[in-house]
């Protein structure tokens, strides 16, 4: 390769310190700040779930003002999925994706900087709220007017907080098309490409589709409140349901922006740990891509109560279910990946079989939701909770948990402490059970969402739930101490880590050095 | 290895074409789901404007109750009520009811009802040629009135419906209208 067209340059003897993180345009360096961001915003928004969870551990106002309440549920949710899960998988991104197609970086550098220093601003904007008089936005995450037109002081920092962290994601996801579409190795044909690669490439076109059509819905919001139009008020021939429809074309895809790297982070680690190759490399790269063109044709199934024709109800009703064929495809595929495999059971591997366990429950009660007038029963209780817990937490974070630990001897050279990490592993998968599965009762029975009190006969469920989080939210400290240590030293790790991995990442030495794939590898 | 600049950028300037596209795309959904409520009768929306009738015999072996409601938002001091609460009518007649509204503050305000139609897929047999709700109506200070509505329901109304509602709710837009 000739030099010249390197355009940022050797950095070995760049700035040091804080500047060396701050002007950075490594691909390494920015994937590890994505992470360390993402694991703090994880403790951040966990501190709420332990603020929600306690106050419900009994029935009755004990700890907080249900106002205060209402702002813990809305914060959590907006700083885990906007501040902890999304920031994980572009960090994952950006350590990963040049090192398995062969790229000596991300194909926009600069870019990338931006495009992660711009979410601390984000969430030093959006967590500010907590302090202003009338406290932080309270309508929950989905930001349904009127009632989030109701916000006080709160209101343009949620709005502007989350354009910026729009730009962040938009930012990434270009970067992470350029760089799969033009960087990869020779002979590295798009139906070679890993299958993290895969997904991570179909989540950004998906960012890149939804990500605007929210920036303008909340901007709408912020017109009708401070510049005088109707899109939402009725007063002026607006309608407030038209904004769910827009939320919810924007918010079902991305909750699978929160789910297919984590389908790609799974068909990673199975194979590994199985010896065997991935089982089904094309269908699993169809099944992707169907899911994602599925999401925008199914939204309205997260609003069946607000009236709709009966056509309207069943057309999403079926979408709805169709979604399960393709992700069936995936989980069968898991599955026969495993078969006759010689498999261990490292840390990486655990969390990867209770991803497919749990997520597949979680997966279960989605299809429940989506019979309509079984939902017209749901809608809004602690069903719907329970439901979109299991995909995001044994889901999504276990993924992304799973993903660190597989990957963390490349990036810091040393093994993680392999007991500590089966610790970890336990205690989690036990108490997001004991925290989650009650919920489904409590739902089922009649307990709506996003209340600070309940009836009596509810009690005991919610108990469990409660002590499950809090063993789940210390258990965690398991999982940043390990990193912490591992990061600091411990067994030296070998360029392959183990014993079946495959792939482009594995040829490099562990840890992984500041700049790899100068010249670009061959692949056969 | 091959100059990558060229179609980075190609490839950039597209995605950045298409991420404005798409933001555009959101504002565009607005007129859409407009369009899309009319043709569905969606949410119970019918027209704001009032309704050419043409001349139809009325048919009076068939009744059809009509149920008044009228609600107020944010707890506004508006007293707001239907004269009658409910009418039986013969689909074809022309039919003129009352509601009934008074500012309950002392100083001048303006006021807007908004209609809807339920259920929402016969707003368009229900068919007002005057509604004070095709315009915005002005109190003076604790002034109350009368405000009139005249319908029609068509005679092609669906056999299985027997019971149409006409919802007003009707908000203070002293802010919208100052602009």
């Amino acid at each position: 390769m000739s030099t010249a067209t390197t355009t940022h340059g050797h950095e070995d003897h760049g700035p040091t310190g804080i500047r060396r993180w701050l002007t950075t345009t490594n691909h390494k360096d920015i994937g590890t700040m994505y992470l360390v961001f993402s694991l703090l915003m994880f403790f951040v928004g966990g501190a709420m779930a332990m603020v929600i969870r306690a106050e419900l551990f009994q029935p009755g106002l004990q700890l907080v003002d249900p106002g205060f309440f209402n702002q813990m549920t809305t914060m959590h949710a907006l700083v885990m999925i906007f501040g902890a899960v999304m920031p994980a998988f572009v960090g994952l991104a950006n350590w990963m994706v040049p090192l398995m197609v062969g790229a000596p970086d991300m194909a926009l550098p600069r870019l990338n900087n931006w495009s992660f220093w711009i979410l601390p601003f984000a969430f030093t904007l959006l967590l500010s709220t907590l302090f202003l008089p009338g406290g932080a936005p309270a309508g929950g995450w989905t930001m349904y007017p009127p009632l989030v037109l109701q916000t006080g002081n709160a209101f343009p920092f949620l709005i502007f907080s989350v354009h910026l962290m729009g730009i962040s994601s938009i930012m990434g996801a270009i970067n992470i098309i350029v760089t799969i579409m033009n960087m990869r190795a020779p002979g590295m044909t798009l139906l070679k490409m890993p299958l993290f690669v895969w997904t991570w490439l179909i989540t950004a076109y998906l960012l890149i589709l939804v990500m605007p059509v929210l920036a303008g819905a909340v901007t709408m919001l912020l017109t009708d409140k401070y510049f005088g139009t109707s899109f939402f008020l009725a007063a002026g021939g607006g309608d407030p349901v038209m904004f769910q429809h827009i939320f919810w074309f924007f918010g079902h895809p991305e909750v699978y922006i929160m789910i297919l790297p984590a389908f790609g982070i799974i068909s990673e680690i199975i194979p590994t740990f199985s010896r065997k190759p991935l089982f089904g490399y094309s269908s699993m790269v169809y099944a992707t891509a169907s899911i994602a063109f599925l999401s925008f044709i199914v939204w309205a199934h997260h609003m069946f109560t607000v009236g709709m024709p009966l056509a309207g109800q069943l057309f999403f009703m079926f979408a709805t279910m169709l979604i399960a064929v393709p992700t069936g495809v995936k989980v069968f595929n898991w599955v026969a990946t495993m078969w006759k495999g010689a498999m261990t059971f490292e840390t990486p591997m655990l969390f990867a079989l209770a991803f497919v366990f749990l997520f597949t429950i979680g997966g279960f009660s989605g299809l429940m939701l989506a019979i309509v007038p079984a939902d017209v029963q749901y809608h809004d209780s602690y069903f719907v909770v329970a439901h979109f817990h299991y995909v995001l937490v044994p889901g999504a974070v276990f993924a992304i948990m799973a993903g660190v630990y597989y990957w963390l001897p490349k990036w810091t050279g040393y093994m993680y402490d392999e007991k500590m990490g089966k610790l970890h592993f336990w205690i989690s998968a036990i108490s997001v059970n004991l925290t989650f599965f009650p919920m489904h009762f409590v739902g089922l029975a009649g307990m709506p969402r996003r209340i600070p009190d309940y009836a009596t006969q509810f009690a005991d469920f919610n108990m469990i739930a409660s002590v499950g989080a809090f063993v789940f939210g210390v258990s965690q400290l398991l999982f940043a101490w390990n990193i912490y240590k591992c990061a600091r030293g411990g067994k030296k790790a070998t360029a392959q880590v183990w014993e079946g991995a495959q792939g482009l990442e594995w040829t490099v030495p562990s840890p992984a050095p500041h700049h790899t794939f100068d010249t670009p590898p061959v692949v056969k | 290895m091959i100059d990558r600049t060229q179609p980075d950028r190609r490839l950039v300037g597209k995605l950045v074409l298409l991420t404005v596209g798409m933001f555009g795309f959101g504002y565009l959904l607005v007129p859409l789901y407009d369009v899309f409520c009319e043709i569905t009768g969606l949410g119970g929306r019918t027209d704001n404007q009032a309704a050419t009738v043409v001349a139809s015999e009325p048919d009076l072996t068939r009744t059809v109750e009509i149920e008044f409601i009228a609600s107020l938002n944010q707890g506004a001091p508006w007293e707001f009520r239907p004269v009658v609460s409910r009418m039986t009518v013969h689909p074809g007649q022309m039919y003129t009811t009352e509601f009934w509204a008074r500012n309950l503050r002392p100083e001048d305000r303006v006021g807007q009802a908004v209609p809807s139609v339920a259920p929402g897929s016969v707003a368009k047999y229900f068919q007002k040629t005057e509604c004070f709700c095709f315009e915005r109506q002005e109190f003076a200070g604790g002034e109350g009135k009368p405000m009139p509505v005249t319908f029609i329901v068509d005679p092609d109304l669906p056999d299985y419906v027997d019971t149409i509602t006409l919802s007003y709710t009707f908000f203070a837009i002293d802010k919208l209208a100052a602009r």
